[in-house]
């Protein structure tokens, strides 16, 4: 401490900073984004006055109130419990696939040791990216030419997309992973296969598990509606039943999946709490 | 061979001692995933039956050469922007719909919590509040946009409402998280010392987590782009709606062209949202 100082903590001659400047990153970001949000509003017709008018207001509540009573049949509700089972089943297999595919797609997409060339790295990378960029709904678009309508060509799309996202997940955990014991393996002359099984999977195989599992609660909302397009489960019967406007039914369907998607929350929040805890 | 003993031969010492577990696991998983199998109407080689793979053969060959006249590019360059508009547009609306209800939502600024307990009258609001966060976050944003597309017609009105909605719905609870799980010393003080809610709000909790909300933010936006694709398909506009279009015209250039944009598009929202959540810090 040598004194009070003499420049105030606020100069008196000191402006305050002008609103926009050149060099300031953030003003340039906020004016980007509000070019942005301007465009866009500008730029889609969008029909507020048809919406915000009471006549919408009385068909949207017309259309809500048709929901009501929701059908609950007995033997329309067995068709709804075989259609979420057909939806758990769609996630639970395009999951386990895309691990396989995923796996095996991340192997070589890895450098696996220092001296490793990895010549297949960026090309595999490039198809992980593809296959992750295109959207289940689009996949399930492309395979039902394919595959044909039906549950099938919703487990392939799942597996496709997923594929890619898990391969990149998987890719990344194999090349983070410690590289003693393959390193210790590889000195006494084993070779690349069975040190990848022995020395590298053991290393890696709970943190690919977790991420499996959660792709596969992503999956399951994802299975929900993949039907819209006709690819199985319970979406499938939703636009079914929604375009001949029976609408209880309809009530019924939207029912399960909210009930199917806050059981997978649930579930994987307890999960979560327990492993964690 | 001859000279080993007997036991070295039935045990030869460079094979794996947990082959028979390993054997076992995996048939007891086919085991399991067969009813899977069976309720997914898995049956690869219908993709390899004759009539199939002469659809999939034609369509695969159309896909070359890509469709490139000036006239559908510049209709592909249109719907592209659109698509982005919708997801930004939404992601706004979203914006509307999430603050006022983090606002309300905040456990930390609730000023009857500050003693001990939360009073009756702001707890029920507050957990009312989270509920409908978690009802709207948890119908999918498909359908969402199917009602829509029922009320409103088609167009990119339903999918900006559908987008409007659910993300409303996520960024309201993540927001939420956000602000609880920082520091929460400074605001009491402020609320203690007799700031007002909003001002406790600005200069106790928006300081320290600006950033993270802002990043956050940012990272819905990249994936508001992307579910504004798959909204097109059940006809709300956009990038989405062609590529349904042309699929069911079986027009495989168009289909090519338009994956590809979309793979650009999805790229470049990618890199944009990356680099400015690492300038976020």
């Amino acid at each position: 401490m040598t004194g009070p100082s003499r420049t105030a903590a606020n100069p008196p001659y000191r402006l305050p900073p002008p609103m926009f400047h050149a060099r300031c990153k953030a003003c340039w970001f906020v004016a980007a984004l509000l070019a942005l949000v301007i465009a866009s509003f500008a730029t889609l017709d969008l029909r507020w006055g048809e919406f915000l008018s009471a006549d919408a207001a009385r068909s949207m509540g017309k259309f809500v109130g048709e929901f009501f009573p929701p059908d609950t049949q007995p033997d329309f509700l067995a068709r709804v419990a075989v259609a979420t089972w057909e939806t758990l089943a769609m996630s639970a297999l395009g999951t386990a696939l895309a691990a396989v595919a995923g796996l095996l797609l991340a192997i070589p997409a890895s450098r696996m040791h220092e001296r490793d060339p990895a010549r297949g790295r960026t090309p595999t990378r490039w198809l992980l990216n593809a296959l992750r960029s295109i959207p289940e709904l689009v996949w399930a678009g492309l395979l039902l030419i394919a595959a044909g309508l039906g549950p099938f060509a919703g487990t392939l799309a799942l597996a496709a997309h997923t594929s890619g996202v898990l391969g990149r997940l998987f890719a990344e955990a194999i090349e983070n992973m410690p590289r003693g014991p393959g390193a210790a393996l590889r000195t006494q002359g084993v070779g690349e296969v069975r040190v990848f099984l022995y020395a590298g999977l053991p290393e890696v195989l709970p943190q690919l598990m977790s991420y499996t599992l959660y792709r596969w609660e992503n999956n399951i909302r994802a299975a929900a509606v993949l039907g819209v397009v006709g690819a199985g489960g319970l979406g499938q019967m939703l636009q079914f039943h929604m375009g001949l406007f029976h609408m209880g039914k309809t009530a019924t369907i939207l029912g399960a999946m909210l009930v199917m998607v806050a059981c997978v929350d649930a579930l994987s929040y307890g999960a979560r709490r327990w492993l964690t805890r | 061979m001859a000279s080993l003993p007997n036991a070295a031969r039935t045990a030869p010492p460079d094979r794996d001692p947990a082959w028979l577990g390993r054997v076992f696991w995996a048939c007891a998983t086919a085991v399991i995933a067969w009813p899977l199998f069976v309720a997914t109407e898995f049956r690869p080689w219908t993709l390899f039956e004759p009539d199939n793979l002469k659809v999939t053969r034609r369509f695969l060959a159309d896909f070359l050469p890509p469709a490139y006249s000036a006239e559908f590019l510049a209709m592909v360059a249109r719907e592209a922007w659109r698509t982005v508009a919708i997801a930004t547009v939404g992601m706004t609306l979203a914006l509307v719909v999430a603050i006022p209800l983090t606002i309300v939502s905040t456990r930390v600024l609730s000023v009857s919590a500050l003693p001990g307990r939360m009073a009756r009258g702001p707890f029920v609001v507050r957990q009312a509040v989270r509920w409908l966060l978690i009802v709207l976050r948890s119908i999918p944003e498909l359908v969402w946009a199917l009602v829509f597309v029922r009320v409103v017609g088609l167009g990119p009105t339903a999918g900006v409402l559908a987008i409007a909605l659910t993300y409303g719905g996520m960024l309201g609870k993540v927001y939420g998280e956000i602000l609880e799980s920082g520091e929460t010393h400074p605001t009491r003080s402020l609320l203690r010392n007799g700031a007002s809610r909003m001002q406790a709000l600005a200069f106790g909790l928006l300081p320290q987590n600006a950033a993270e909300l802002t990043s956050y933010t940012v990272y819905r936006w990249e994936c508001a782009i992307r579910s504004s694709v798959v909204l097109g398909f059940v006809g709300a506009g956009g990038l989405g709606q062609q590529l349904d279009n042309s699929m069911k015209m079986f027009n495989g250039g168009e289909v090519l062209t338009m994956l590809a944009v979309f793979v650009v598009l999805v790229a470049l929202a990618d890199r944009v949202s990356a680099g400015l959540r690492r300038s976020l810090g």
